[in-house]
């Protein structure tokens, strides 16, 4: 039973301060209330959700290089845990799986029924998410939460999911969060989601070798597990965000942040706003886009585009989906489906052909999808500024620089008067 | 007799809008036709000394193919034109037209128009014009039906 | 809301429930079926158990035959029959295999989706109906509910476009129509001899028609060339973009605005449409490939 400081009791808003102890205290207590955790691993020289049942299992030491067309792992042995940016997968696929099963039919004789197919799921928690993954959760609420018609089966795993955020500290050169207002920090936004509380608990990790930073060091006479290291500055400000995540915070060792663990907090999230790799102008680009479905620029990415679908896959927003049905030998059936992409002729088939037959009208769904009709369709972007969609299209194609260059070329702007210089 | 002519002629879509005067010009030209069911109104090949405005009833315009009767291309009710042929030398119908049930039209001389526009180029020029647009209307009608659009929904 | 920490546990949803999910058909049978033309076939279906859905003209449903797929197909009935009627072309698997079902087959059936022709505000106006092929279907239960409007509560026109006279789908129906005091014009593409109806495009009956085009509203329906070029000549004719009314099309899979696949710009068809005033949507027919 690890020992409680003296404080009082924790209230959502409240800033306090864990040492790493303590965050696999949370992780425990977590599992210990019957939630299935998943957080980031590595996996096949990647940082991608898996189960996670305790701090060990973090990603220590790592740190990602990303770039247009690369992503590559360092291993620095330091003690970081979230020194990363963002992997190829997203938490969309832990609550929107990349296949599943809807529904198999029977039949006897004369009667016909069809059971609906549901996984028998304990309660989510994520541990670790980055804000534009929360965010683009939030997104992904209002196009299957939003109605007139829900999905229930995203449903069931979203509500009640507990969602602990990592902070942003070592944002990526194909970030860019801040443009889109989803990061670095957990509350940079206001939330898109009906849910009241956005997450539950928003950790920064702060890493300095300055033990005397906070006296109170929480970890100082609380029992670590020992497979836990635990550096002379290394930990965490906790910002709570609902009563839960102030209800599992009293279970871990924690002292009231000081203010110099503020400070340590605004400041790796000043320095990560300040090292975001790429930026957006967001300002009018919905409209923008929207008046520029026939730039000739959608000809010229088309010429660099292989159609592969990569940008959908691993984006965390993009939630199109086919069905197949399947029969098995004893003529039972059953509906499956699964993630789609965009870039698949298939997917804008109708008897006869498809109706975006080039990749340049494929290449424009996308893009205006994520950044101009997303608006019109659910009254939010569809992209968070994760940067994946850049770092995994094998030929480097970056969703800023088009929209950029569709800005500089659009005839309307040229012709109002220029308010728009800077780029 | 002339005025009732030019006011038929004046309410005619080919014709709408056209100041009296110029509407009278017309008339002078044209005299009022009837036909019953199944009349040849029009003979592949015969001489296009003139055309009608139709203003009852239907007329349709058909190629006759040894054993497989009168195909029909097109339908024209009223207020369609009849006979475009009368236009361009050499003056030959390119189709036969055969009315589907009694038919009303003013009938226009066609000799008497074409003098007619040839000695008041801009009276000629509003006619072609209105020709013109008949013309193009048919020829898009006529793509458009080549594409076989219920056949299948996307031709590609 | 505090941790669940007694039903830890327990599943969120309960497995394999045959419940009312957005995704999960109802068993349907065919009670009665019929060969419209070459190719086209009408079934009618009623629920194994309850009501049948209760949908509005210009709605359609997705339709499954098990182990072949699921289409969104629109009603071609009138509402309140008691069975659900669609009619179907046969283009591809899934519509050759419902085309093929005969009575006592099962029919998964999820609906009724998406907006509706409106005719319920049609009391007082004119309205002008142009329909090709197999759009005639999703109209057929507004004509039928438009021509029995009173007496004196707005003309009807019908504008009927077909392939061929052995292609027109419904054509008893459009003698009830003309009984009923509607005008109705068919015209078609290509006709072998002996056929006195009209030969052309769809375009080309519209004048004969005695419709109020300032005070009317035209119900649209058909391949989507077909549809712009009637809007058009509605429009040169004084009828308002916005009082035509188009049925749109895309491929669907979900039919509730969850897969993506409907998309046309800004719409999600299933969820926004099919109907739209063609006023709000004539840019983006115009815009290829979109
Ligand atoms: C709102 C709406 C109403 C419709 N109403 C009718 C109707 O009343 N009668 C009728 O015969 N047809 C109707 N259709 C068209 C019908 O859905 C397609 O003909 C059918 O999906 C073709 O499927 P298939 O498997 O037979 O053909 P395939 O060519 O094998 O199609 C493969 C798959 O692509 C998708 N697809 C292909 N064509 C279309 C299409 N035109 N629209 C949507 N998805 C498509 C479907 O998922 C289909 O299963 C309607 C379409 C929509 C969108
Ligand atoms: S249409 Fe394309 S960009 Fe939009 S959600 Fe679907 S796959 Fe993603
Ligand atoms: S479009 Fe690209 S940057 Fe935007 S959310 Fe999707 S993957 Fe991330
Ligand atoms: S058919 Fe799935 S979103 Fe419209």
């Amino acid at each position: 039973m690890p020992r409680v400081a003296a404080v009082d009791p924790v209230r959502v808003g409240d800033s306090v301060t864990i040492g790493v102890s303590g965050l696999d205290g949370l992780v425990r207590e977590l599992a210990a209330r019957g939630y299935k955790t998943v957080g980031p691993t590595v996996r096949d020289g990647a940082v991608v959700p898996g189960p996670v049942s305790s701090v060990a299992q973090l990603p220590r030491g790592v740190h990602d290089e990303q770039a247009p067309g690369s992503y590559r792992l360092r291993h620095e042995g330091d003690d970081e845990l979230f020194g990363w940016a963002v992997g190829p997968a997203s938490y969309k696929g832990v609550l929107f799986p990349a296949e599943e099963t809807l529904w198999r039919a029977r039949r006897d004789g004369q009667d016909a029924g069809v059971d609906e197919v549901r996984d028998a799921r304990r309660p989510l928690a994520i541990v670790g998410a980055r804000p534009c993954e929360l965010a683009a959760l939030e997104v992904l609420d209002r196009v299957l939460l939003g109605g007139p018609v829900v999905d229930d089966r995203y449903a069931a795993r979203r509500e009640g999911a507990f969602v602990l955020v990592a902070e942003c500290g070592k944002p990526a050169a194909t970030c860019f969060c801040t443009s889109m207002g989803t990061g670095p920090a957990a509350a940079a936004s206001a939330s898109v989601s009906p849910s009241e509380s956005r997450f539950d608990l928003a950790i920064a990790e702060i890493v300095d070798d300055e033990p005397g930073a906070s006296d109170e060091r929480p970890d100082a006479g609380a029992q670590v597990s020992r497979d836990v290291r635990v550096g002379p500055g290394h930990r965490f400000v906790v910002t709570v965000g609902s009563e839960r995540g102030a209800s599992l915070l009293e279970h871990v060792a924690h002292v009231e942040a000081s203010a110099a663990d503020r400070a340590a907090r605004a400041g790796v999230l000043a320095r990560a706003a300040a090292q975001m790799g790429r930026s957006l102008d967001t300002d009018g680009l919905a409209p923008l886009l929207a008046r520029n479905i026939d730039s000739p620029r959608w000809q010229d990415v088309a010429q660099r585009c292989l159609s592969c679908g990569n940008c959908t896959m691993v984006c965390p927003t993009c939630f199109c989906t086919d069905v197949d049905d399947v029969t098995d030998l004893t003529g039972a059936v059953e509906r499956r489906r699964h993630w789609a992409s965009c870039f698949d002729l298939a997917h804008s088939f109708m008897h006869g052909g498809p109706v975006r037959s080039s990749a340049a009208s494929r290449y424009r769904q996308w893009a205006t999808h994520k950044l101009s009709t997303w608006h019109d369709q659910f009254g939010t972007s569809g992209c968070v500024g994760c940067g994946r969609c850049i770092a995994w299209c094998p030929v480097g194609i970056d969703i800023t620089e088009e929209a950029a260059a569709i800005r500089a070329s659009d005839v309307e702007a040229a012709g109002a008067g220029q308010t728009r210089g800077e780029r | 007799m002339i005025e009732e002519l030019a006011e038929l002629v004046g309410h005619h879509p080919l014709f709408d809008g056209l100041p009296a005067d110029v509407a009278a010009l017309v008339a002078g030209c044209a005299r009022n036709a009837a036909f019953g069911p199944g009349e040849l109104v029009l003979a592949e090949g015969g001489v296009a000394d003139a055309f009608y405005l139709l203003r009852r009833g239907r007329v349709t315009l058909e190629v006759h193919a040894p054993g497989r009767g009168p195909l029909v291309i097109e339908t024209l009710g009223p207020g369609s034109v009849l006979g475009m042929s009368w236009l361009f030398p050499p003056y030959r119908w390119s189709f036969d037209a055969r009315t589907l049930e009694p038919v009303g039209a003013i009938s226009v001389d066609a000799a008497c128009l074409r003098d007619k526009a040839e000695a008041d180029p801009a009276f000629g020029y509003e006619l072609m014009k209105r020709l013109g647009a008949v013309l193009l209307g048919r020829l898009e009608a006529t793509r458009i039906r080549l594409l076989d659009l219920y056949g299948h929904d996307r031709p590609d | 809301m505090i941790a669940p920490t007694e039903d830890a546990g327990r599943a969120v949803a309960d497995g394999a429930a045959t419940g009312t999910g957005a995704f999960t058909p109802a068993p349907y049978r065919v009670v009665e079926r019929r060969v419209e033309t070459d190719g086209v076939v009408s079934v009618a279906l009623v629920p194994d158990s309850g009501e049948p859905v209760a949908w509005r003209p210009g709605q359609f449903n997705m339709l499954t035959v098990f182990g072949v797929g699921e289409v969104a197909i629109s009603m071609s009935g009138v509402p309140g029959e008691g069975r659900l009627w669609h009619t179907v072309r046969d283009v591809g698997a899934v519509s050759h295999a419902l085309c093929g079902t005969g009575v006592g087959d099962v029919v998964g059936v999820r609906g009724a989706y998406g907006t509706a022709w409106g005719v319920e505000e049609l009391d007082g106006v004119d309205v002008v109906v142009v329909a090709g092929g197999i759009g005639l279907a999703p109209l057929r239960g507004a004509i039928s509910l438009l021509a029995r409007r009173p007496s004196g509560r707005g003309r009807l026109c019908v504008a009927l476009g077909a392939r061929s006279p052995d292609q027109v789908i419904f054509a008893e129906d459009l003698e009830i129509w003309r009984e009923l005091g509607a005008e109705v014009e068919l015209t078609v593409d290509a006709a072998a001899p002996g056929w006195t109806g009209s030969v052309g495009l769809v375009t080309a009956v519209l004048p004969q028609l005695s419709f109020d085009a300032g005070r009317a509203v035209a119900l649209v329906c058909g391949p989507e060339i077909m549809m712009r070029i009637v809007a058009r000549a509605l429009v040169d004719r004084g009828v308002a973009a916005d009082a035509i009314r188009v049925s749109l099309e895309r491929n669907m899979q979900c039919g509730v605005g969850l897969c993506g696949h409907c998309q046309l710009g800004p719409l999600l068809i299933c969820r926004d449409g099919p109907v739209r005033a063609y006023g709000e949507i004539a840019h983006l027919l115009g815009e290829r490939e979109r």
